[in-house]
């Protein structure tokens, strides 16, 4: 992380989400400065992805408050915060599976394009203008990813690690301020994560987006974030650097609760 | 040519321009059960509204006046239907939303005939019923005015939905609601778009179908052609209702030309099931449908 790079652009203030008895998050504050990577971490049902769903609209929080860039956004739905600039991806892959991976990407410009239902079909003037840039844009993301190759596959014939890939393109075509992205390796062999990992960091130097991470594997996520946030049981019990979270005792007794040894070698 | 192969073509021609005409009523259920996952069972009703409105407008203003004022209402009757029905009902179970369209149906058609009364009308878009003879076989004009015009419709929908930014966001919605949120696309905005167009093409449907049998409240049952057309096409695929629209008018008129009079006739009304019955048998998701695979 850049030096002196400190104001938060997003954060969450005491939240708590119920779903009938469970309390998934109970008074979770946590702020995503601007420039860094940081990652969410915790073990099985600790509400990360609940408070990634907090961040991206897909519940409200009560109480709890929801700040993007000092304005307070608790209440808005997920297409609005996606107007606000945050994108995400999902657990379990949520692609268009009918549409290539081109038409995909272009859905994830679907903010940035202005033009109306007549012009943006018309092949003249504005909305041909329109349409070429979007696509330019488009095709340096693919270049970026290296998904060339799969340009017009449908991507519900993808194999899964490549649907992951197309997934961060179609959140990186948003040119969003805030990349939300939960499991980004879920599911991969070793190569597959090392792909992955070039594409964040890079996402996060070269074109300078502030992103929030979900990620069970340990040893990627010391070596790309710049902070952590440990959950556990829907409380954060610990946050700070890949140092201080690799000798914060809480987590340490965390992990050993539920993965037994083998994790705190892994920490 | 022989005889009965120069009829077999001719029952085949008339069948097909008939079907792109099923096609059109079949297109109206795919393209909302595709954004929404709801069977809607008010198609065939808003097409009845649709041609009634347009022939009690036709029979005091010129009928083009008529056609805009109903797409205006078509499309008021579509931001009604999502913000009244639709929206209170979102996240609930596919059945309870079916049954919302049985009850739309209902109120359409006492809509319909509580304004314009229950006398079955007429509906003329100015195209006069010639037979023509082209190649030895007869053709009916108003057969070949409603293929074009349908045909036309089908053109701008592939247009529509392929190249410009909404028709792109339909098809995300329709894919994933979860990810075309995500990506800033409001699903209760692309659900009253696509009940609108699906009302757009209730007003084409109800047109030609209005002007070829006249118009009075059994031009809903034009709903059931549809049932064997998505069958046969698949209920969640465009080119499926168009194809199946095809088939199902070829195979029927060919079936009751050539198969009827052995059997004494009248096939024609039941053969499309018989055949919807065995793709159903053969590929339960129809020709073109998207084969859904479950994880037991």
């Amino acid at each position: 992380m850049p030096d002196g790079i400190q104001r938060p652009l997003l954060s969450v203030r005491d939240a708590y989400v119920t779903f009938g008895s469970l309390q998934a998050l109970i008074g979770v504050s946590v702020d995503v400065r601007e420039g860094e990577i940081l990652a969410i971490i915790g073990p099985n049902g600790a509400g990360k992805t609940t408070l990634i769903n907090v961040i991206s609209g897909v519940y409200h929080p009560s109480p709890g408050q929801v700040f993007f860039e000092g304005k307070d956004r608790t209440r808005l739905h997920p297409d609005r915060v996606a107007d606000l600039g945050i994108a995400r991806t999902f657990q379990n892959v949520a692609l268009f599976k009918g549409m290539t991976t081109l038409d995909n990407l272009m859905v994830g410009r679907h903010l940035q394009m202005k033009s109306g239902l007549f012009a943006s079909g018309c092949y003249w003037g504005w909305g041909q203008k329109e349409e070429i840039k979007h696509r330019e844009a488009v095709e340096d993301i693919i270049d970026f990813l290296e998904i060339e190759a799969i340009r017009k596959t449908p991507a519900g014939m993808l194999p899964y690690g490549m649907q992951k890939r197309v997934e961060l393109g179609r959140a990186l075509a948003a040119e969003p301020k805030l990349l939300l992205l939960d499991e980004p390796m879920a599911g991969m062999n070793l190569e597959e994560k090392e792909d992955m990992a070039r594409f964040i960091l890079d996402a996060n130097e070269e074109r300078g987006l502030t992103i929030c991470l979900i990620e069970h594997d340990m040893g990627v996520v010391m070596d790309i974030s710049d902070r952590l946030v440990v959950l556990e049981y829907g409380t954060k019990i610990a946050e700070g650097t890949p140092e201080e979270i690799r000798t914060n005792p809480d987590v340490i007794r965390a992990y050993l609760g539920a993965h037994g040894k083998k994790v705190k070698e892994a920490l | 040519m022989s005889d009965t192969v120069l009829f077999a073509v001719e029952l085949t021609v008339s069948g097909l321009l008939v079907g792109l005409m099923y096609s059109l009523v079949a297109l109206g259920f795919v393209l909302i059960y595709k954004a929404s996952g709801i069977f809607n069972f008010a198609q065939g009703d808003m097409t009845f509204f649709a041609a009634l409105g347009m022939a009690a407008f036709g029979a005091l203003i010129p009928m083009w006046v008529g056609i805009i004022l109903m797409v205006g209402a078509m499309v008021v009757l579509a931001v009604a239907i999502e913000r009244i029905v639709l929206k209170p009902l979102v996240a609930r179970p596919p059945l309870v939303l079916f049954m919302a369209t049985i009850g739309i149906a209902f109120f359409l058609q006492g809509l319909a005939q509580g304004i314009w009364g229950t006398q079955p009308r007429g509906l003329s878009l100015g195209v006069t019923d010639h037979t023509y003879e082209i190649g030895g076989m007869f053709v009916s004009s108003l057969d070949i005015v409603g293929a074009v015009v349908a045909g036309v419709l089908v053109v701008v929908l592939v247009w529509f939905f392929q190249k410009t930014k909404t028709g792109r966001a339909l098809r995300a919605v329709s894919d994933d609601h979860e990810a075309a949120l995500s990506v800033g696309i409001p699903l209760r905005k692309a659900w009253g778009i696509t009940w609108a167009i699906a009302g757009i093409v209730a007003i084409v449907a109800g047109a030609l179908w209005g002007t070829r049998v006249g118009v009075q409240a059994s031009l809903a049952l034009l709903a059931l052609k549809a049932l064997p057309v998505l069958i046969v096409g698949g209920i969640d695929s465009i080119p499926g209702a168009i194809i199946g629209g095809l088939i199902i008018g070829a195979a029927e008129n060919l079936a009751e030309g050539l198969i009827g009079p052995a059997v004494g006739g009248g096939i024609k009304n039941f053969f499309p099931y018989l055949l919807a019955l065995i793709v159903l048998g053969v590929r339960p998701y129809g020709l073109f449908g998207r084969e859904i695979i479950e994880r037991v």
